[in-house]
């Protein structure tokens, strides 16, 4: 049986967030026409095309500010990472290479993919969803054993 | 000027939808991944609030050839799924799973002044400038 962590169960403020999120993207479709997929925005800057650069910056400087901003109003909510640098390094790693090798993360393909209906997104989703799912399950209980 | 103050504008609302649905902490999101141990199911209400809004936003702009600032649309032509594809996302799920980053949370949590974060980000970049370098080789041979 699944075990529910009820204690740290937080629907709404989970579904607010999504909210939000989903308006970004909406904002970013409608008014500017781009998929609001942040590994591809950051990818973008790596081999830049002139008027291609600004935009990505200012989108990046964003979700940069966003906790800044946050700070000057309000606590912020907790971020507590556990992992050590070395494997930060590697998941790092992990991450860059995968997502631009696969086209997307959990924005682009999550997010704005499933939205739109896509086969692609969705298999992709569903493949990075089922090896996080591996991923954790290996790591905290065939290796650690906790 | 259009384009990058509503650039910057979603991104501080991605930003802050990350921070209030609690993916920007990776303890949270490896509490989601862990079904079988005390599994916080929170994250699936984020991907279904923000899907939820998307279908509507992507429905309009499917219909649409400029935006409403009279930008092009650019929706991806190609829905053929490939071994690429799969593969990468094989990969970033690996990586996704071992410290409970993906690149937005990355992001936020940088902004936070987190040194994890920054170490996370700097390797993330690093990551795809290994795969700008692989592909320049590839298309050379």
């Amino acid at each position: 049986m699944v075990d529910i962590a009820w204690e740290n169960f937080t629907p709404w403020s989970a579904l607010a967030g999504g909210i939000i999120i989903g308006l970004s993207a909406a904002a970013f479709i409608l008014l500017n026409g781009r998929i609001a997929g942040i590994s591809g925005i950051i990818g973008g800057l790596l081999t830049p095309r002139k008027t291609d650069i600004l935009w990505r910056v200012a989108f990046l400087a964003g979700m940069i500010a966003a906790p800044l901003l946050w700070m000057m109003t309000a606590d912020l909510p907790p971020i507590e990472i556990k992992a050590s640098y070395p494997l930060l390094v590697i998941s790092g790693l992990l991450v860059g290479i995968g997502t631009r090798y696969g086209s997307g993360c959990t924005s682009g393909h999550g997010v704005c993919g499933l939205s739109r209906l896509s086969a692609r997104s969705l298999i992709a989703t569903l493949t990075f969803m089922a090896v996080g799912f591996g991923t954790v399950y290996i790591v905290r209980h065939l290796v650690t054993g906790a | 000027m259009k384009f990058n103050i509503a650039s910057f504008g979603a991104g501080l609302l991605f930003g802050f939808g990350l921070l209030v649905s609690g993916m920007a902490n990776p303890e949270k999101v490896l509490g989601f991944l862990d079904i079988a141990g005390q599994w916080d199911p929170s994250l699936a209400f984020v991907m279904g609030g923000a899907v939820l809004v998307g279908l509507f936003a992507f429905t309009i702009a499917r219909k649409r050839t400029l935006s409403f600032l009279g930008f092009n649309m650019r929706l991806p032509e190609s829905d053929r799924p490939d071994k690429r594809l799969v593969l990468g996302s094989v990969l970033f799920g690996a990586g996704w799973g071992l410290a409970g980053f993906c690149p937005g949370p990355g992001l936020v949590a940088l902004g936070a002044g987190e040194t994890g974060a920054l170490v996370f980000v700097v390797a993330m970049v690093a990551g795809m400038g290994i795969f700008e370098v692989i592909e320049k080789n590839r298309v050379a041979n």
